[in-house]
């Protein structure tokens, strides 16, 4: 058994961890404002979540329990990995299931479990800036939020409207928050935009690559941007989970066969798991008893 | 009548570059529905002025006294800059000489028009096409270019776009930096006819900076002729074109080509 | 009340391009024009003629002296006034019919005519009506009423021209020499149509080289050899 004296406590030295918790505490004092921190070298290349891992490494105390997902998976890589990553520099428990988390990092979806107080979810972003698709300029687009010039977040609605007929843009969806700052929710569907709203949690957002975190603390008014004759909609599904027949929740596609054959089941697995462990059964699953 | 206003006050406006000068001395009064032309060769300190005049650059000196909306008279170089960016899109105009200066150039027609509306609060979409509809219709491009992006325009079009793209909020002031400049001279012929147009129309107050004599006598009443970055003549423009005192203006009004 | 009236008006220009060398145009030039009246100004070519009709409009600038133009019951000094008293004047109280057309791209005949009475407030309909009574009176072909001037003829233009100077109601009227492209027919409804200018009250001052027009026209004639400059320096 490997001592842990090789690391300090989650990876980070105590000098970069205050400089990174600084920067959480003026995030989610100015919600959905970027703040700037000094982005550290992480084991892992950019693009596999290392603003998260800074922001969950500042945050994590021994008594933690730590859950990770990726698109709703806790099984992926890109989960696994930080959830050994994390056991073995800061010794902490890890689990699956969303009730029992203290910290949730997160990759593209929000537990379809209501977070509670005292959790916070933590957003792997690859992109802050919300502006950026139209408006290129750093400069500029901090301007545009010092000045709350936000017409030009309509302007990429207004494109996706006359090109598609409706809003067209499903992940990343901006939205606006406590009336002040637009904010890029990092690339979730925007079917999680309302868990977003007035969540009793506190959401933490860590761009690794753009050296920028900002916050949503608990009970804050998030609102996704539409117009009045487009107003903001979430997807639906026509159809139910194939494994636990779970609605009004969010669905991966899963290819069957080469034949064309496939499945509708629920992105995120621990709600999957918990709702089949309560005898619920989907069109193709089989209850859970039967399959053990 | 009576209680008219001017819009604009300019008074000993000037700009240096460390040493060198841009422009000096100019005072002048803009009114409501007057256009302006500032003339005279490259390097004369028009654009310096221009560029000064619509808060884009800070003047060494002087000031420029506006009118705003709520009849207020503001120095525009102690506007606080919110205060500025929103005059600038909403009752200012600004027409480039090079469309892509002032185009969105991968955002459609009617997004370009439109988001001067977003910009204002406008959320409404079916209103905001609508309006864009109608205004690409008044700078003559076809309703079906309204979703086609402005890379795929040609240069008269992109120059109609802008200035759809600047008129729409109804600014009091515009301003334009060359309007025709690269433009080919049948081109030139159809956006002058409408700038002119759209500026009776509308009772736009406008300064045009122009190389182009002919430009200047079709849109402008009024003319001022710079040269070495001081206005050296200035009055109506038939009588600075017809009658010309200054030894420069002489030489720039004997200098058109005549067909 | 006299409707223009100049005094001691002269003019000189400078050739900067010829090294400075001065013109002198016309010195002390004095007369008045009343309501109803046609005064011609009359001369040998180069007398200054033209040039005392473009300062009367304001085209040119003057060395010295006063125009003085009724503008809605105030005489106002048309020499010294500011660019946007000259605009407003022009608008209101003083027309002119010059002896080129200048062309506007694109816009029609029609167009080019109503304009000053659009400028006015007047309705563009109503305008355009007006328009097309004046262009038919002068026997311009109706299939040009929709084409932009400039391919006209000389005579179709001067007539587009006039046209354009007639359709406002201003109380003076300057005319460059309105007939000189004419023919016989076309000549006898300006004649008609000045006589009708004055029988309303309207002052004119003009050019006419046509001696068989002047005749017809004319109230006074005013020699503009009088007004020759001494031999200057």
């Amino acid at each position: 058994m490997t001592t842990v004296a090789q690391y300090n406590f989650a990876y980070l030295d105590e000098q970069t961890k205050r400089m990174i918790r600084r920067a959480i505490l003026k995030a989610v004092a100015v919600p959905g404002y970027q703040v700037p921190f000094s982005s550290r070298e992480m084991p892992m290349p950019y693009g596999w979540g290392t603003g998260g891992v800074q922001v969950t490494a500042s945050i994590i105390g021994p008594s933690d329990v730590l859950k990770v997902i990726d698109q709703g998976a806790d099984d992926t890589t890109n989960a696994v990995s930080i959830r050994a990553f994390f056991a073995k520099v800061a010794q902490v428990e890890t689990t699956t299931r969303t009730a029992e988390a203290t910290i949730i990092q997160t990759r593209h979806r929000i537990p379809e479990k209501p977070l509670g107080k005292g959790q916070i979810l933590v957003y792997q972003v690859p992109i802050p800036e919300p502006l950026r698709y139209l408006e290129p300029r750093e400069t500029e687009t901090r301007k545009m939020h010092a000045l709350e010039e936000y017409g030009l977040m309509h302007v990429k609605l207004y494109e996706d409207i006359a090109r598609h007929g409706r809003i067209a843009t499903t992940f990343a969806y901006p939205v606006k928050v406590e009336g002040r700052y637009v904010m890029d929710p990092s690339p979730t569907p925007k079917f999680d935009n309302p868990k977003m709203h007035m969540s009793a949690a506190l959401q933490l957002f860590g761009a690794g690559r753009e050296h920028r975190i900002y916050a949503v603390p608990p009970h804050t008014e998030v609102a996704s941007l539409d117009f009045e004759d487009h107003p903001f909609t979430i997807q639906h599904f026509p159809e139910p989970c194939a494994l636990c027949g779970a609605r009004e929740v969010y669905l991966d596609e899963v290819i069957l066969d080469d034949h064309g054959g496939h499945m509708f089941v629920c992105s995120d697995t621990d709600h999957c798991e918990d709702r089949r462990g309560a005898g619920h059964v989907g069109p193709l699953g089989v209850a859970q008893e039967a399959a053990e | 009548m009576t209680a008219e206003q001017p819009l604009l006050r300019v008074s000993n406006l000037a700009k240096y570059y460390g040493s060198r000068l841009g422009c000096a001395d100019v005072s002048f009064e803009l009114w409501p529905g007057e256009v302006l032309a500032i003339v005279g060769e490259s390097g004369s300190g028009k654009t310096t002025l221009l560029n000064a005049l619509s808060a884009t650059l800070e003047p060494s000196a002087g000031e420029t006294l506006y009118r705003m909306r709520d009849g207020q008279w503001r120095n525009i170089y102690d506007l606080s800059e919110a205060e500025r960016r929103f005059l600038v899109r909403t009752d200012w105009g600004f027409v480039h000489q090079n469309p892509a200066d002032g185009l969105r150039m991968t955002v459609s027609a009617g997004a370009n028009v439109g988001e001067r509306l977003m910009a204002v609060g406008d959320r409404h979409y079916g209103n905001i096409r609508a309006t864009a509809l109608d205004w690409l219709g008044r700078v003559e491009i076809a309703a079906d270019r309204i979703d086609d992006q402005p890379r795929s325009f040609s240069g008269g079009m992109r120059q109609r776009l802008q200035i759809a793209r600047n008129l729409v909020t109804g600014p009091r002031l515009v301003f334009m930096d060359e309007p025709t400049g690269g433009l080919d001279v049948s081109v030139q012929a159809r956006l002058l006819d409408l700038l002119r147009g759209l500026v009776g129309e509308l009772g736009l107050a406008a300064i045009v900076v122009t190389h182009d004599l002919a430009v200047a006598r079709l849109l402008s009443h009024r003319m001022m002729v710079m040269k070495n970055g001081h206005v050296i003549e200035s009055g109506l423009t038939d009588r600075v074109l017809d009658d010309p005192r200054e030894p420069y203006t002489q030489l720039l009004v004997s200098s058109i080509l005549q067909v | 009340m006299t409707a223009l009236s100049v005094q001691n008006l002269s003019k000189t220009f400078t050739m900067h391009l010829r090294d400075g060398v001065v013109l002198p145009v016309v010195e002390n030039v004095n007369f008045h024009v009343e309501p109803g009246e046609c005064v011609v100004l009359g001369g040998p070519s180069g007398a200054g003629k033209s040039s005392i009709l473009k300062m009367v409009y304001g085209n040119y600038g003057v060395d010295a002296g006063a125009i003085t133009i009724q503008h809605h019951g105030e005489a106002v000094d048309l020499a010294t006034a500011d660019p946007r008293t000259v605009l407003t004047l022009r608008r209101d109280s003083i027309g002119y019919v010059s002896q080129f057309l200048r062309t506007v791209p694109r816009v029609s005949a029609l167009d080019v005519v109503a304009e000053p009475l659009v400028i006015r407030g007047v309705d563009k309909t109503e305008a355009q009506g007006r328009a097309r009574e004046l262009l038919a009176r002068l026997n311009l072909p109706e299939r040009l009423w929709s084409l932009p001037p400039a391919t006209f003829s000389g005579g179709e233009q001067q007539r587009v021209n006039i046209a354009r100077g007639f359709i406002t109601d201003h109380p003076v009227l300057l005319l460059d020499e309105p007939t000189a492209s004419l023919d016989a027919t076309n000549r006898a409804v300006v004649v008609a149509m000045i006589g009708e200018k004055k029988a309303q009250g309207v002052a004119l001052l003009g050019i006419f080289h046509d001696e068989e027009v002047r005749a017809q026209v004319a109230d006074r004639i005013i020699d503009v050899t009088a007004f020759a400059p001494r031999i200057a320096a």
